[in-house]
C-alpha cells in the first residue's frame, strides 16, 4: 500500500470510531478520515451528527463497489488477451489507481466504523459487464472509456452530498484521476475531445 | 388573471410540466448514472429498466440498505424527482448520495426511465 494514501497512524484527534463520538454525540471525522484518503496529516477536526457521519460512509462505500467494480473490468481485459503493449500497460497502470483508491476508501471506511463493502465475483461483474460482446481491443477500450466517464461522473455528482467538506474534496481528487483515465482512453479510441467546457456532471 | 390560471395548471401538474426529452434523457443516463447503473444488470446500484411504477427497493437479487428496502415509496415522476435532488433527503439512510441538480436534466432522465419502462 502506498505510505502516501494511507497512514495507519492515528492523526489529531484520533481515528477509532469511539474517539469520534464525545459526550454530546457529535462525531469528529475530519482530522483522521481525510488524512487517510488526503494523503496529509491534519489537526483540525469538524463536528458531525451522527447520522451525517453515517450518510459520508455509506457515499464512501458506494465509492469503494464502484472501485471493486473498475478493478475488476480491468482485470477481465488484461486477462483476455486482447490488450497489446502499450495499451496492456497503461490499463495495468489505471488498474493499480483503481486499488489505491480501494485501499484508502476501505480503510476511511473502517476507521469510520463502518464496514467497507466487498468486491463481488468475478463471474458477477463479467456478467454485469457483458464481457461476453468483448470481441476486441477497442471494445475493451470503449468499456474502460464508459466506466471512467460514468465513475468521474458519480464523484462529481456526490459532492453536494458529503457533509464533511474534506471528503467532498477528496471526491474531486477521485473525480480528476477518474477524469484523467477517460482522457486516456478517449485518446487511444481517436475519438474528439468534448467542444464544450463544462462537459462533465452536466 | 388567465396568466395565473396558466401559471397554477403547471405547478399543479408537477416537477416534469415542462416538456421532457428521453432522448436526451438516454444520453444523459450514459453519461451520469452508466457509472453505478446499467438497465439490465445490477451493479454498484439496481437494474432500472420497470423501475417506474415499481416499489422503492424491490428488485429481487440487489441488496438494498434496509432504509430502502423497507421504504413504502412507489417510483413515479414526483417521487424520482426528490429522489435525484437529494436521495438522502427523500430516504434517510439511503446510501446513494448522487444529486441531479438541474430540474431539466431530471426530467429528461425520468422521462428515458418511464420509456424504458414500458410506461
Amino acid at each position: 500500500m502506498n505510505p502516501r494514501i494511507y497512514s495507519p497512524q492515528p492523526i489529531g484527534r484520533g481515528v477509532s470510531r469511539r474517539g469520534f463520538f464525545d459526550s454530546s454525540g457529535q462525531v469528529f471525522l475530519s482530522a483522521g478520515a481525510v488524512a487517510l484518503l488526503a494523503g496529509c496529516a491534519g489537526n483540525a477536526a469538524t463536528p458531525m451528527s451522527s447520522s451525517s457521519a453515517q450518510n459520508d460512509v455509506a457515499i464512501l462505500n458506494v465509492a469503494l463497489g464502484l472501485e471493486h467494480e473498475a478493478i475488476a473490468a480491468y482485470q477481465l481485459g488484461a486477462e483476455s488477451k486482447l490488450l497489446e503493449k502499450p495499451v496492456l500497460d497503461v490499463a495495468v497502470l489505471f488498474q493499480t489507481h483503481h486499488k489505491e483508491h480501494r485501499d484508502a476508501l476501505a480503510a476511511t471506511v473502517r476507521k469510520l466504523g463502518g464496514r467497507p463493502v466487498e468486491p463481488k465475483t468475478m463471474n458477477d461483474y463479467a456478467t454485469a459487464l457483458n464481457a461476453s460482446a468483448i470481441k476486441s481491443q477497442g471494445d475493451i477500450l470503449k468499456l474502460a472509456a464508459r466506466l471512467e466517464r460514468g465513475a468521474a461522473n458519480a464523484y462529481l455528482g456526490v459532492i453536494p452530498s458529503f457533509k464533511d467538506a474534506e471528503l467532498a474534496k477528496v471526491a474531486g481528487r477521485l473525480a480528476a484521476d477518474e477524469t484523467m483515465h477517460w482522457t486516456a482512453l478517449a485518446g487511444a479510441l481517436k475519438e474528439n475531445l468534448p467542444a464544450k467546457a463544462l462537459s462533465f456532471a452536466a | 388573471m388567465r396568466l395565473l390560471l396558466i401559471l397554477a395548471a403547471f405547478i399543479a401538474a408537477g416537477p416534469t410540466a415542462f416538456a421532457a426529452d428521453a432522448n436526451r434523457g438516454a444520453e444523459l443516463y450514459e453519461a451520469r448514472c452508466e457509472g453505478c447503473h446499467s438497465l439490465d444488470a445490477n451493479r454498484v446500484g439496481p437494474k432500472h429498466r420497470g423501475v417506474f411504477g415499481r416499489k422503492v427497493g424491490s428488485v429481487p437479487d440487489f441488496g438494498y440498505s434496509n432504509a430502502v428496502r423497507n421504504s413504502p415509496v412507489i417510483w413515479d415522476e414526483t417521487t424520482l424527482d426528490r429522489w435525484l435532488t437529494n436521495p438522502q433527503a427523500f430516504i434517510a439512510g439511503a446510501r446513494m448520495g448522487f444529486r441531479v441538480s438541474e430540474a431539466v436534466d431530471r426530467a429528461d432522465l425520468i422521462a428515458y426511465l418511464r420509456r424504458e419502462s414500458g410506461k
